[in-house]
């Protein structure tokens, strides 16, 4: 048994609109996962799900071979943690790096904070000059780090990220990519990593699952993509897309 | 083809209180009836640009420029009235933060609304349909459902073309699309890009597209510009990206992973200080 | 201090890169406070309170005459002299003292309505914001009732059931003004609590009380200090209104409400009776607004942060 994360039948209603039909998905402890898929199509919302922070109205999420309830209790959070897609809006305002990091360890009564959140700056290649900043006195890359040391710093063995790149430009992009592997490598994390970009997708993941409006349209695995053996229409389109821009006039 | 915008020497300067920065250091291009697209690194002055153009800087920045002129109006010199009456109306700006630009409390469909109804008088109900139609337009599935949802409650993506449907609706002659795509899926954002191609090619629409996207801007755009730290170091044809000669352009290439090609880890980008001068 | 040291002192205050928890606070103190100062008539504002608080801490010292034992016999009703500089009133009392020791009940009364008020307006707006379904729908309506009645009649009433007072007094006011900063407040937590840095806590599996206390309240601080500022002339006024309707302070306190109370008997003809307590509300409420107004530039944590 060694599923890091399974999935089965998950739904997710928000006011009788179903984000979520029904989706199943398991990712083997050490693996790293992509979804891909249309905008709005629930990729977020699922990891918001696992996450526990939208209900889920049927189906079972399984951690570590645990099933979850619909509370989540503090050890779920050392086990589970995630990284948001817009650095602007993931950081409070009014914190500086060192408070934000602290915040975990004091809710989860760590006493080695003081060490923790140095080991947390320098795995992310943070010095120790950015901890008493604000979020606002960093650029996009930097707050991205910032959230990645802030997720790292309780241990957890799965991490969820919502498209943790796209709001950077290329050459950070590249930066933090090569950072979240490094990590995974040397943690042995499981990632569960959204993107819209394929090629994001089939560099950092091994398997992954098209999404289309609610539910799940096919598995691949990352070579089956690259090679172009997909079944789907949809999967079609993506890749064809993922070409650029072609004008049919 | 006839000028839309003409930008000579833009300078946009932040006195702060470590001393002044420069984001924006003599810029000079000018815009037809085209696409064009500016590309760089974050920091490199992309928004500041297109802010300048809009007059959206921040107060305390300064804003010089030898000219800087849409359809002849010298917009440094015109009254803030004439500017306010050209922002939305003759000019549009698609803003970088989806999340940052919508207001929090108030539902996307009563924004839309709220922004045509500035610009043109039209009746309640007109406005609704022509909101639903922009929604539908900006390939949003169930426009009636997402028109009463408040921003959090949609998806980036959504959010994102919300925006870009508030941006069209009053039918601009130029538009500056500040990152338009960045939270989309390539399908979606190949429609989107179809929008934007068609109003430049069929309404004549100057558009400026600032992305970081490389791949893209070489695909969708007529002519790139290329910014390093408030200048621009290349100005070329978009289809000849590809065989761009600065280092800093082929190094931003470079770095984009690409399917089918393992590089672990990805390059990156290594600044070189004469880039700057 | 030599210029030298004057500038790396700064320096090390602006530093964007500070070294320590106290060097980031003090950064962002010293900006704030330099955003404040750079506004002139905030800063008359600022003056005008800190004269208040002086005047009231020296009181003794500064005030002439005994403030509630008047001489009835030789001096009452004296037009303003060198003797009595505001003059004295009907029971012989000097003005000019107890318009100095009645600053210290202006400052009591203030003070004690911003400590009751503003924190219950806190916890009300914060809590009904973050919880939002019925504890929202429930506060938000205990909070319209509240405002729908104007705040002196509200007052008014408590007073009445309460008995008159300074203590009652203050306590009416408190409980009437805090409607509006837990509306406040309330707005403030709606635009921040679906945020992602909020999301992002609960992610780390804090309570939603610990949420509310120390992630949402901060964000809600400044525009209620502000707020609570520019209403504090509006609580001067209402004490010195419940003062001269015989509802608060009572005489012989040297309440300024109390005292243009008493005084108006005689505004026509003895004008500064009534005329210097109500020249001293009107100089400390315009020091409040001022600085209110000087504090909404400096704090608003809108400006100049993005
Ligand atoms: N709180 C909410 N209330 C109502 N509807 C919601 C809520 N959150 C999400 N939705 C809906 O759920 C659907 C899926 O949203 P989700 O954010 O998961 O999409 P996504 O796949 O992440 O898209 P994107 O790639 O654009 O980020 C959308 O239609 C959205 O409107
Ligand atoms: N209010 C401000 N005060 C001081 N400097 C500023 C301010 N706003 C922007 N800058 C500076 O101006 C420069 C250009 O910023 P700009 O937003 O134009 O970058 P960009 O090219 O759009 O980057 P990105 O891809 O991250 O959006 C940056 O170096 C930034 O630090
Ligand atoms: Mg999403
Ligand atoms: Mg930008």
């Amino acid at each position: 048994m060694n599923a890091a994360l399974s999935i089965d039948g998950l739904e997710v209603v928000f006011d009788r609109f179903r984000a979520l039909k029904g989706v199943s998905l398991e990712v083997k402890s050490g693996d790293s996962f992509g979804l891909v898929g249309e905008s709005g199509s629930g990729k977020s919302t699922l990891l918001k799900a696992i996450a526990g922070l939208v209900p889920a109205a049927s189906g079972s999420i399984a951690v570590n071979g645990k099933t979850l309830g619909t509370r989540r209790d503090k050890a779920f959070y050392r086990e589970v943690q995630m990284v948001f897609q817009d650095p602007y809006g993931s950081l409070h305002p009014r914190q500086t790096v060192d408070r934000l990091l602290q915040e975990p360890l004091a809710i989860h009564g760590f006493a080695d904070g003081e060490k923790r959140i140095q080991r947390a700056l320098d795995e992310v290649g943070l010095g120790t000059g950015f901890r008493f900043r604000y979020a606002h006195q960093l650029s996009g890359g930097q707050r991205q780090r910032v959230a990645i040391a802030r997720a790292l710093i309780l241990e957890p063995s799965i991490l969820l990220l919502d498209e943790p790149t796209s709001a950077l430009d290329a050459s950070v992009q590249a930066e933090v990519l090569n950072l979240l592997e490094e990590i995974r490598r040397r943690r042995k994390l499981t990632f569960l990593m959204v993107s819209h970009d394929l090629a994001i997708v089939t560099h950092m993941c091994e398997r992954l699952m098209v999404m289309q409006n609610g539910e799940a349209v096919e598995n691949l695995t990352a070579s089956q993509l690259i090679g172009h053996r997909v079944t789907k229409d949809y999967t079609r389109n993506l890749l064809r897309a993922s070409e650029g821009f072609v004008r049919t006039a | 083809m006839s000028t839309l915008l003409e930008v000579d020497d833009l300078r946009v300067n932040f006195p702060t209180r470590t001393g002044l920065v420069q984001a924006v250091r003599g810029v000079s291009f000018s815009l037809g009836r085209e696409r064009l697209g500016i590309v760089g690194e974050s920091g490199s002055g992309k928004s500041q640009t297109g802010r300048a153009i809009m007059g959206l800087t921040p107060p305390q920045a300064e804003v010089k420029a030898k000219k800087l002129a849409f359809d002849g109006i010298d917009l440094l010199a015109a009254p803030a009235r004439q500017r306010r009456a050209l922002r939305g109306k003759r000019i549009a700006m698609i803003l970088q933060d989806p999340k940052y630009s919508l207001d929090p409390v108030m539902s996307i469909g009563r924004q839309i609304v709220e922004t045509l109804r500035t610009h043109e008088k039209v009746g309640k109900a007109e406005a609704r349909d022509r909101a639903l139609a922009m929604l539908e337009a900006v390939q949003i599935r169930d426009p009636a459902r997402v028109f009463d949802l408040h921003p959090h409650e949609v998806s980036g993506g959504m959010g994102q073309r919300a925006m870009i449907a508030m941006m069209l609706i009053a039918g601009p002659e130029m538009m500056i699309a500040d990152e338009p795509t960045s939270a989309l899926d390539v399908t979606v954002q190949l429609d989107v890009l179809g929008i934007l191609d068609k109003l430049v090619s069929e309404r004549g629409m100057g558009l400026i597209f600032i992305s970081h996207d490389l791949r893209l801007v070489s695909s969708f755009c007529d002519r790139v510009i290329v910014m390093y730290a408030g200048k621009v170091v290349e100005q070329l044809k978009a289809s000849e990206l590809r065989d761009a000669q600065h280092p800093y352009t082929r190094g931003l290439l470079n770095c984009m992973p690409r399917i089918g090609f393992e590089r672990h880890p990805l390059p990156v980008l290594d600044r070189k200080p004469e880039w700057a001068a | 201090m030599s210029a030298e040291a004057i500038q790396s002192r700064r320096d090390w205050l602006l530093s964007d890169r500070p070294a320590s928890r106290m060097q980031a606070r003090l950064g962002r103190a010293y900006v704030a406070w330099r955003r404040f100062s750079a506004n002139r008539l905030a800063f008359v504002g600022l003056l005008i309170i800190i004269g208040l608080l002086v005047v009231a801490a020296f009181a003794d010292v500064l005030a002439p005459y005994s403030p509630t034992i008047g001489d009835l016999k030789g001096s009452r009703l004296l037009a303003p002299s060198a003797a009595h500089w505001f003059g004295t009133d009907d029971l012989g009392r000097d003005i000019y003292s107890r318009i100095i020791y009645g600053s210290r009940w202006t400052l009591y009364v203030v003070i004690l309505v911003a400590i009751i008020a503003a924190p219950i307006g806190l916890l009300v707006g914060t809590v009904a914001g973050y919880a939002g379904g019925w504890t929202d729908a429930i506060l938000m309506r205990i909070t319209d009732i509240f405002l729908a009645f104007p705040k002196l009649i509200l007052a008014l009433a408590f007073v009445a059931a309460l008995g008159p007072g300074i203590e009652n007094a203050v306590l009416a006011i408190a409980i009437t003004s805090w409607p509006p900063y837990a509306r406040i407040a309330r707005a403030e937590t709606l635009t921040v609590r679906n945020s992602d840095y909020i999301k992002a806590v609960q992610l780390m599996g804090a309570s939603p009380f610990r949420i509310v206390l120390r992630h949402i309240m901060p964000l809600c601080i400044s525009s209620l200090i502000i707020r609570v500022t520019l209403d504090m002339a509006g609580i001067i006024l209402t004490a010195a209104g419940l003062g001269f309707l015989g509802l608060g302070a009572q005489p012989p306190l040297p309440e300024w409400g109390t005292m243009i109370a008493s005084g108006r008997r005689f505004v026509l003809d003895q004008w500064w009776v009534a005329g210097a307590p109500g020249f001293a509300i009107l100089i400390v409420s315009l020091g409040f607004n001022l600085l209110g107004d000087g504090l909404r530039d400096a704090l608003d944590p809108r400006s100049g942060e993005q």
